[in-house]
């Protein structure tokens, strides 16, 4: 009953304005109405809404990281003011990042009692440390040596460590932004399981994501946040379609709102590509007014084969040909040269620099031909940022904002717009839509469209099984670095697709 | 949306941006206040120059540090090789009898040369920035030492103009120093390969991931570092009007500090020429100001590691309330 009571005060932080925090994050002029309080007796609650709609703001207050402007954050009953960090953790409120908070070169032991190992004059007691930790871990179900360093953990782990940090400091609480958008199916599922387990011991949980099908499977209820304001609380069983005319505050006619057209000559061919331990033998073209997917269970090589057919990375064989042009070595500026663009299944590692400006950032691409004998027409590079930012709807205060200050959607479309410039003959995309919101989303399909109509191609690997069936028109199956199998749009179902997937594994281990 | 507020902005608000970058121009102003009500022998004619000549060397190594540091490197081996090319060149004319102006370019290519070898070790040698030029801070030094045998090396009377004084009143280190100045400012902001620097220093990932060769564009930035410290060389041995193995012997660390002091980041991406001149210029009028106060020159490296530690201290501190 008393963590009930907890979580219920905690969600009347839902009435708070966050208009300085979300001016901070580039949305000024949208951010600034007043939620309504929100209750809920139930103990798995929900965040929905678009990426800048203010969620992580939300999150953020609760954890004592801002402060919120107006409004109260009761905690048992009794509103309380969370100056830092630590005021949010004495309270028993802990937060996962999507970010997560661990020392990778230290063992799973001391990142889960960080600060607070056991010690004697300074000297940190290990046996006991160790053992302390494992009995945390297993809690998550994590059973190995604590003694392992986390640099060694996939994401999955690694994020079942944050949480058991979370679970040794008492929290009672427990908000997690975003958990599942880097795992994979397997582990997601093992992720709610233990969420549920948490749950059933009266942990209370708070809970953002943009997968519409897992907040039916764990949720209790639903907040929607939109532009700043919750618009309303709702069960989780709510409709999928009335959900997300709710987070856009419009409906979304479809989801994937692919336009197909005729298809003309091939633009890409690919024959023989192949390098050792990654993928071996890949063949297939990609032709004017298509999108061909990469489609495959994580580390089937879909990524691999993106950077090399871009350039990023070498191959042993294999020639890339596009529009007559063929090649057989790595080397980013060949890429380019024949008409490719890529955009990297990490913005942030590998998309954006994200302390430099939107125009910088879109002028990146271009930044070669905007130059004569090395000086660069800042004109010209000025003007064709404008213009992306204009025909991909880029919702930035300025040009010259900060990337970093942008919603995940917006330096998505930033991405894309530095390639768009460049007018690629194919674009390679990898995880187009990874951690974008669901009104992006819908504009980023609608500039692939924009591009397959214009007679280029498109080719895109995604691990979101239902983007790949909706926007693709023929899907290419990897498993273990090899094309397994070929789909046309019509042929594809989620479990055609899985079966190929899955099939050659069984069939190699077999061997 | 408002796109269009910032690009119009009017001179008042680019001068407070420019003088908002970071503390150094604050710092800088209050230094020259305060050492004016304290010595009056400060705000002479003749003193600001000295200060100008005195900052001019630091200035030249930092503005080629400046384009390493933008792009997220880091040059050890500017005062070295400073040095080795003024060997190069007084070597060049008196020992092998070139021509002055050959001996000049000589050691400039030297420094130019020296870079390369950096950058290639940092590019194909997959080196740390830090290493390598370490290591080319120890092998110039050396070549140095060896080249003049470790006595001072005479020079052609022409390199005598690098350290000398137009019309009785400009001394030509501070003339070298601004038109560098510009031309670093020009370098950064307006060439592609400045851009790269900040785009392979904010991101290195992204920027070979938009067709950036960052291979090559660091050879480059690493040369033009060392091209720097050769004209500062030269610069150094027109006002001592000989060629010392042991000159600039240091300086790489006042270079850095002049840069970052100016309101660059070690992380990469950011760091501007101007800053890089102000934070030459501090350090100057606090050496300055320290030695017209009688000051002894033990207490004044304690005060410049504290102006250091303050600069960037400040720097933190605003950015983190903004």
């Amino acid at each position: 009953m008393e963590t009930l009571q907890a979580f219920r005060g905690l969600l009347q932080a839902l009435s708070k304005r966050c208009r300085s925090f979300a001016n901070a994050a580039g949305v000024s002029s949208l951010a600034t109405k007043r939620p309504g309080p929100t209750r809920t007796s139930r103990a798995l609650h929900v965040l929905l809404g678009e990426n800048g709609a203010g969620k992580s703001t939300l999150i953020k207050c609760l954890a004592g990281v801002h402060q919120p402007d107006e409004g109260v954050i009761t905690v048992d009953g009794d509103p309380v003011v969370l100056h830092t960090t630590a005021d949010a953790e004495k309270l028993g409120i802990a937060t996962i990042h999507q970010e997560f908070n661990l020392v990778t070169e230290l063992s799973v032991a001391e990142n889960v009692m960080l600060g607070r190992q056991p010690r004697v004059a300074g000297i940190i007691k290990k046996a006991e440390m160790n053992k302390t930790a494992s009995a945390t871990l297993a809690k998550v179900g994590l059973h190995l040596d604590p003694r392992t360093p986390v640099s060694s953990l996939g994401v999955a782990r690694q994020q079942l460590v944050e949480i058991a940090k979370a679970l040794s400091l008492d929290a009672r609480i427990l908000i997690m932004d975003e958990p599942t958008a880097a795992l994979t199916d397997d582990e997601v599922d093992r992720l709610l399981s233990l969420m549920d387990e948490l749950r059933a011991q009266g942990v209370a949980l708070i809970f953002i994501s943009h997968h519409l099908d897992e907040i039916r499977r764990i949720g209790d209820r639903v907040t929607i946040l939109r532009d700043g304001e919750s618009v309303t609380t709702v069960p989780a069983s709510t409709e999928t379609d009335e959900l997300v005319r709710l987070m856009v505050g419009r409906s979304i006619d479809a989801q994937y709102p692919r336009v197909r057209g005729e298809v003309g000559e091939t633009l890409l061919k690919v024959e023989g590509l192949s390098r050792k331990g990654s993928f071996d033998d890949i063949s297939f073209e990609v032709r004017a007014g298509e999108v061909v997917g990469l489609a495959g269970l994580v580390g089937a090589g879909r990524t691999e084969v993106l950077r090399a057919v871009f350039g990023a990375d070498r191959f042993d064989r294999g020639t890339i040909t596009v529009g007559g042009r063929s090649r057989s070595h790595s080397g980013v500026e060949r890429g380019i040269a024949q008409g490719l663009g890529l955009v990297p299944e990490d913005r942030k590692q590998q998309g954006l620099v994200l302390g430099a400006s939107v125009a910088d950032n879109l002028g990146l691409v271009k930044l070669k031909d905007a130059s004569k004998g090395g000086i660069v027409n800042r004109g010209k590079l000025a003007d064709l940022a404008r213009r992306a930012i204009d025909s991909l709807r880029i919702r930035t205060p300025s040009a010259k904002a900060t990337v970093r200050n942008l919603s995940g959607g917006n330096q998505q479309k930033v991405v894309m717009g530095k390639w768009l410039l460049a007018d690629p003959t194919v674009l390679l995309l990898d995880e187009p839509t990874r951690g974008v919101d669901v009104g992006a989303k819908v504009e980023i399909y609608n500039l692939i469209n924009d591009m397959t109509q214009s007679g280029r191609g498109v080719l895109m690997a995604s691990s979101d099984l239902p983007e790949v069936i909706g926007i693709c028109d023929r899907i290419l199956v990897m498993a273990q670095g090899r094309i397994v199998g070929e789909l046309t749009h019509e042929q594809a179902t989620q479990d055609a697709v899985m079966a190929l997937a899955v099939q050659e594994r069984e069939s190699t281990r077999a061997h | 949306m408002p796109t269009e507020a910032t690009q119009s902005a009017p001179w008042s608000a680019r001068a407070k941006e420019l003088a908002g970058q970071n503390g150094a121009l604050g710092a800088l102003l209050i230094l020259a206040i305060a050492m004016a009500i304290l010595s009056p022998v400060f705000l002479t004619t003749q003193n600001l120059m000295n200060v100008g000549t005195q900052a001019a060397v630091v200035a030249i190594l930092a503005f080629g540090q400046t384009f390493v540091i933008v792009s997220a490197g880091i040059d050890l081996s500017v005062g070295s090789l400073a040095a080795l090319s003024a060997i190069v060149t007084g070597y060049s004319a008196t020992n092998l009898g070139l021509p002055a102006w050959v001996a000049i370019l000589l050691g400039i290519a030297t420094g130019c040369a020296a870079g390369l070898v950096s950058g290639i070790l940092i590019s194909y040698g997959r080196l740390p920035a830090f290493i390598a030029t370490m290591a080319m801070l120890s092998v110039g030094r050396g070549l140095a030492l060896v080249l003049s045998n470790g006595i001072p090396v005479r020079q052609p009377s022409q390199v005598a103009f690098f350290g000398s004084t137009l019309g009785g009143w400009l001394p030509v280190p501070l003339l070298i120093m601004v038109i560098l100045g510009v031309l670093a400012a020009f370098i950064l902001n307006r060439t592609y390969l400045g851009r790269c620097m900040y785009a392979i220093g904010g991101n290195e990932d992204a920027a070979r991931l938009s067709g950036i060769n960052v291979a090559r564009q660091k050879l480059i930035i690493y040369a033009l570092s060392g091209t720097f410290s050769a004209i500062a060389g030269l610069v150094l041995a027109g006002r001592l009007v000989s060629g010392q193995p042991q000159a600039a012997s240091g300086y790489e660390l006042d270079a850095i500090a002049a840069v970052v002091i100016g309101g660059a980041s070690l992380a990469g991406g950011k760091g501007r020429a101007f800053g890089t001149l102000i934070g030459a210029l501090v350090l100057a009028v606090i050496r300055n100001g320290l030695n017209l106060l009688n000051v002894s020159s033990f207490w004044q490296q304690v005060v410049i590691g504290i102006v250091i530690a303050l600069a960037v201290l400040t720097d933190t501190l605003r950015r983190k309330s903004a």
